[in-house]
């Protein structure tokens, strides 16, 4: 992966939330939110479900529009304008629950589509970026299936390969694992951790902590929208300070 | 029994039992399994045989196929002489003889085109849909209409038959299927004021009857429109088909939409395509794959709706048939003309109906999402 970006922009942070808030209705599911990512760091967000940490992660390519508060991602300011958006969600890559693959296009053809599309890529050029991220995810094989005949694993593995062909400065990545059978977890975080090493942003919403453990530079614990405690892992997992901290580290980690 | 066990060979795969194919094994489980299901096979085809005979001695055995004018027939089973003689009307209308040959080639244009489109093996598709979409329809406005390159002149009241029904019922599934999916699109547009046009549109035109549409556009129409102002008859009742229909289209396209799974759009944004693009490459290909079936239906209706223009005067296949009805020449043969036109149309259907079909199966990747 290229760490050529920092260069370009300098020291801005990648992404910067300042005082985000967002509701459901009446519900305030997101609570005065600052959060910084350097460039380069990866970020494990974790917390019970309801607490808003996939809807954090959503605002962030505007998936999700938030009320107040600001969103700068790459140097560039969030706002409603389509155009806008469009910009930074072609910086930002994604990785669902659940893989959310096109059943129509084969592999390849969802590994191309972006490219030929948004970056305008002539098709052979395209096919060439795709196998390269294919081979990386240890899928090009498969390159010529539909989807459905892919195992869940293999099919997580091709959504990361999609989302790396667009080249993105950050990587999102929203419960990669929750939908995998037991067998198949392991293959994903391996293509995960293999794309922290060679420095790529991270924001990764997981219940994995070995993962966390591993590659993370910070983890987040986020209750009821807001941000409860924030520290590198080893602190994080040994010393936590908040007594909600706690109790969901001993509600996860001591069965 | 002990309570351990372990495997030290895998089993390997085998043939299932072998069994007897084709047609014989078919009919002994489906038909013949057993005592009451044989006797009731038997008294089933019996009790057809029994209720279709008269119809198959009429319409087949005592018929009478050859001749020019009434006396050939018997009178005993069916006078299809009388749709054998008014065959050419029953084509092409009162369109004039001496331009005949125009329709021809349309109609051969036409076949060639749906065949070139129709049949996956033959290649060129992109040239194929771009004649279709602006090639074929001028040709065939320049060759019915005339009035240019020296081309008598036919005007659309001298039109009929079943050249009349396959122009009207054309330009309507082609003009109601893209309109609907964009009211579709509309109907679920986070747009307030598109949703609005949208919702009063597809709830107006499904709100009338097809006959009260047809009998605005060609008594009410130019009551509020100033009299220099004309639109041609035909023109005013495909308006009023391909809106009418759209409306239908949509509901049926929206029905596939929100079967669509949300994380598709989602992925498509999350890769920075832009609202047409997700909609045109990601949505719509798996939304109107869904929904084949419903747009076949629309189809199908549309097809046969088309009769309804007899009711502003146009003569297509039904009514000319109907209008045969009346010759003096050819009184009390109203049963043979009624089949004739039912048996057309049934084929044109069928046919849309299999091809949809086989669509179908080939569109299958085989799994969802």
């Amino acid at each position: 992966m290229s760490q050529a970006t920092a260069t370009s922009h300098g020291d801005t942070p990648m992404i910067e939330m300042t005082g985000l808030n967002k509701w459901y209705g009446d519900f305030h599911v997101l609570r005065d939110i600052d959060l910084t990512v350097a460039r380069g760091e990866r970020i494990v967000i974790c917390g019970p479900s309801g607490s808003g940490k996939s809807t954090l992660i959503r605002c962030i390519n505007h998936l999700e529009s938030h009320q107040q508060g600001e969103i700068v991602v790459n140097g560039v300011p969030m706002t409603q304008d389509v155009k806008r958006i469009e910009q930074i969600r072609r910086n930002v890559g994604m990785v669902f629950q659940h893989f959310n693959l096109f059943p129509h296009l084969s592999v390849l053809e969802n590994c191309c589509l972006s490219q030929t599309w948004v970056q305008k890529k002539p098709r052979a050029e395209a096919e060439k970026t795709a196998m390269e991220y294919l081979e990386r995810v240890q899928i090009a094989d498969q390159a010529h299936k539909y989807p459905g005949q892919l195992s869940g694993g293999q099919q997580q593995r091709v959504a990361i390969a999609r989302s790396l062909c667009m080249r993105p400065e950050v990587m999102l990545f929203d419960e990669p694992t929750s939908a995998l059978d037991p067998e198949m977890i392991k293959e994903v975080l391996d293509v995960m951790i293999e794309l922290a090493r060679e420095g790529m942003t991270m924001l990764c919403v997981t219940h994995e902590m070995g993962f966390a453990k591993t590659v993370a530079d910070r983890v987040i614990f986020m209750d009821q929208g807001q941000i409860i405690e924030e520290a590198p892992p080893e602190t994080f997992f040994n010393q936590p300070r908040s007594e909600r901290t706690k109790l969901f580290l001993s509600q996860i980690l001591g069965h | 029994m002990s309570g351990e066990f372990m495997r030290d060979e895998m089993i390997e795969a085998r043939r299932p039992p072998d069994a007897r194919r084709g047609i014989w094994r078919w009919f002994h489980r489906n038909l013949f399994n057993g005592p009451i299901n044989s006797v009731v096979t038997v008294v089933t085809i019996g009790l057809l045989a029994w209720g279709l005979w008269p119809f198959v001695q009429w319409a087949l055995i005592q018929a009478d196929w050859i001749g020019d004018s009434r006396q050939a027939c018997s009178g005993e089973g069916a006078c299809w002489v009388f749709i054998s003689a008014r065959f050419e009307s029953i084509i092409y209308g009162f369109y004039p003889e001496a331009a005949r040959w125009r329709v021809d080639i349309v109609f051969a244009l036409m076949a060639g085109l749906l065949a070139w489109l129709a049949i996956p093996r033959v290649p060129g598709k992109r040239w194929a849909a771009v004649i279709a979409v602006i090639g074929f329809p001028i040709a065939a406005y320049v060759l019915l209409l005339g009035g240019h390159f020296g081309l008598m002149y036919v005007p659309t009241r001298e039109w009929g038959g079943l050249m009349l029904t396959l122009t009207v019922a054309t330009i309507g599934i082609v003009g109601s299927l893209p309109i609907g999916i964009v009211l579709a699109l509309g109907r679920r547009s986070n747009l307030p004021f598109v949703r609005a046009v949208s919702v009063v549109f597809i709830e107006f035109w499904r709100g009338v009857p097809l006959i009260t549409v047809l009998f605005m556009a060609s008594v009410m129409l130019p009551l509020f429109v100033p009299t220099q102002v004309e639109f041609d008859k035909l023109l005013r009742a495909l308006v009023g088909i391909m809106l009418f229909w759209s409306a239908y289209m949509a509901e049926v396209v929206r029905g596939g939409l929100q079967a669509i799974p949300s994380g598709q759009d989602e992925a498509g944004k999350a890769l920075g395509l832009g609202y047409w693009q997700r909609m045109g490459l990601i949505v719509l290909p798996q939304a109107l794959k869904l929904v084949i079936p419903g747009i076949v239906n629309t189809f199908i209706a549309l097809f046969k709706d088309t009769s309804l223009v007899l009711i502003i005067g146009l003569f297509d296949l039904l009514a000319i048939i109907r209008a045969g009805l009346t010759d003096s020449d050819w009184l009390g043969f109203a049963t043979e003309g009624y089949v004739f036109a039912a048996l057309v149309f049934w084929v044109f259907c069928f046919s849309m109906s299999r091809y949809s079909q086989y669509i179908e199966r080939r569109l299958q990747t085989g799994h969802t999402s």
